[in-house]
């Protein structure tokens, strides 16, 4: 380390590495990008089939979502159909929008003569956004299944959103009350009474996380109750 | 920690190279020893798998930015050489980041948060300005090896001890038989938060000092 370098040296040293190393990245990104799209599209497929409990590995995943799925949707606040692909609808976006401009998309399903209908969910965990798909049998009340993800939830604590486990407790849950008022299903701490058709198990050391599952689930399975009113009048 | 010119002829694993790999998982642990890391030790070892993956991933990052800054060691200009350091470690950990969302999508979901964590453990760049940039590729690539090693181990002891006693589970594998849950056995909740982690790294630097008395620290 004896040797003296100068100023100028230091300057071409820095521009060179930050030059050298944005090439690198920036290739890698542009290269890797399509393969990393297609993980992410049978990902989903993935989640949205686990919604109503048919577990795929991810590379079988489009195949088998063409199966059961009959049916994708785009509806506005108002619970009518509009144009568009269900599919490519980016939630993160919609989200933000006011909800009279917003895109809801729904997929149907048909297991074994029963249909389904699997709304995507989109909320905030601890850290960063979560977000789901959960399944409603055709009576759009008992919930058929859910399942949940995350990018950044606390390793071990809040991702167990994610765990099969957790997401299990849902499935034959209620989203209104005997007198027809809508309940959601809240994730509550200190043990949920198994009776309880509104309530299931919070996760130890990850409550902040959990109310993220409980506020995503009232939210989101809200602003389609004027389509499941539409359908129950047909 | 001089650079020693004359020793072309070294074998590969000599003793002293050896010793640069032993010597981090025990004796000079960074963990135990050296007390650095500690942050990502408390945050991410709750259960044993997410402390696997990121052990594994700090050992990749780590012998390889050793590996770089050592071959760059004579060009670095010292006054930047944090800098320097650091754009290697978190260039590193973007691009195995990238690789495995493209080739090993689940894997990457497992590391999830972890990968921001690499970037800032202490350990790394302490190896890059103790060792690397006064040292020649192979012994730094043992050396930051080592190190990894070293951190690991002790993740994946605290990783165990908390989830067999938080969870009952290895692995999200059940291990605790049901029978001692219906005699009274109840899982802990104190060791699901980080408190556990730390009483259980400061357990661990007890019975190390105590086993080995060179290592207790007098002044």
């Amino acid at each position: 380390m004896a040797q003296k370098f100068s100023n100028r040296y230091i300057f071409v040293f820095a521009s060179i590495m930050v030059i050298v190393v944005a090439l690198i990245l920036s290739l890698l990104a542009t290269l890797l990008q399509p393969i990393q799209d297609r993980n992410m599209r049978l990902e989903k497929m993935q989640n949205i089939l686990a919604s109503i409990n048919i577990e795929v590995e991810r590379q079988k995943s489009a195949d088998v979502f063409s199966d059961y799925i009959i049916q994708t949707k785009i509806l506005n606040h108002e619970g009518e159909e509009i144009e568009g692909d269900a599919f490519e609808v980016d939630l993160q976006e919609e989200i933000r929008k006011d909800l009279t401009e917003r895109q809801m998309p729904l997929y149907i399903a048909e297991v074994e003569g029963e249909t389904y209908y699997i709304l995507p969910l989109r909320g905030a965990g601890l850290w960063g956004p979560i977000w789901g798909y959960v399944s409603l049998k055709s009576d759009f009340n008992t919930i058929g299944g859910a399942d949940f993800d995350h990018a950044t939830e606390t390793p071990g604590l809040g991702s167990q959103i994610a765990e099969k486990d957790f997401q299990d407790q849902f499935k034959g849950k209620k989203i209104y009350d005997q007198e027809g008022n809508y309940r959601s299903v809240a994730v509550v701490r200190d043990g949920a009474d198994p009776d309880d058709p509104h309530e299931v198990d919070a996760i130890s050391g990850g409550t902040m996380t959990s109310n993220g599952v409980s506020k995503m689930l009232y939210e989101g399975i809200r602003i389609y109750e004027p389509y499941f009113k539409k359908q129950q009048d047909l | 920690m001089s650079e020693n010119t004359n020793n072309n002829k070294e074998p590969l694993f000599s003793y002293k190279n050896k010793k640069l790999l032993s010597n981090p998982i025990g004796k000079n642990n960074p963990i135990t020893i050296q007390v650095l890391g500690i942050c990502s030790v408390l945050a991410v070892t709750v259960q044993l798998k997410p402390s696997f993956v990121l052990a594994i991933a700090v050992v990749s990052v780590m012998g390889l930015s050793n590996v770089i800054i050592s071959l760059l060691r004579k060009t670095i200009p010292p006054r930047i050489r944090i800098i320097v350091q650091l754009t290697v470690i978190a260039s590193l950990v973007i691009i195995v980041d990238q690789v495995l969302k493209a080739a090993l999508y689940d894997v990457s979901r497992q590391l999830s948060i972890f990968v921001g964590l690499i970037i800032t453990n202490c350990i790394i760049m302490g190896r890059l300005e103790g060792f690397a940039l006064y040292n020649k590729p192979w012994p730094s690539f043992l050396d930051g090896i080592g190190n990894a090693a070293g951190y690991g181990a002790v993740l994946l002891a605290v990783g165990f001890i908390r989830e067999l006693f938080g969870s009952g589970t290895i692995m999200n594998q059940q291990v605790v038989p049901a029978f001692l849950y219906e005699i009274g056995y109840e899982n802990n909740g104190l060791f699901i938060l980080p408190p556990m982690a730390m009483i259980a790294v400061g357990i661990m630097i007890w019975i190390q000092r105590y086993r080995d008395p060179e290592l207790i620290d007098v002044s």
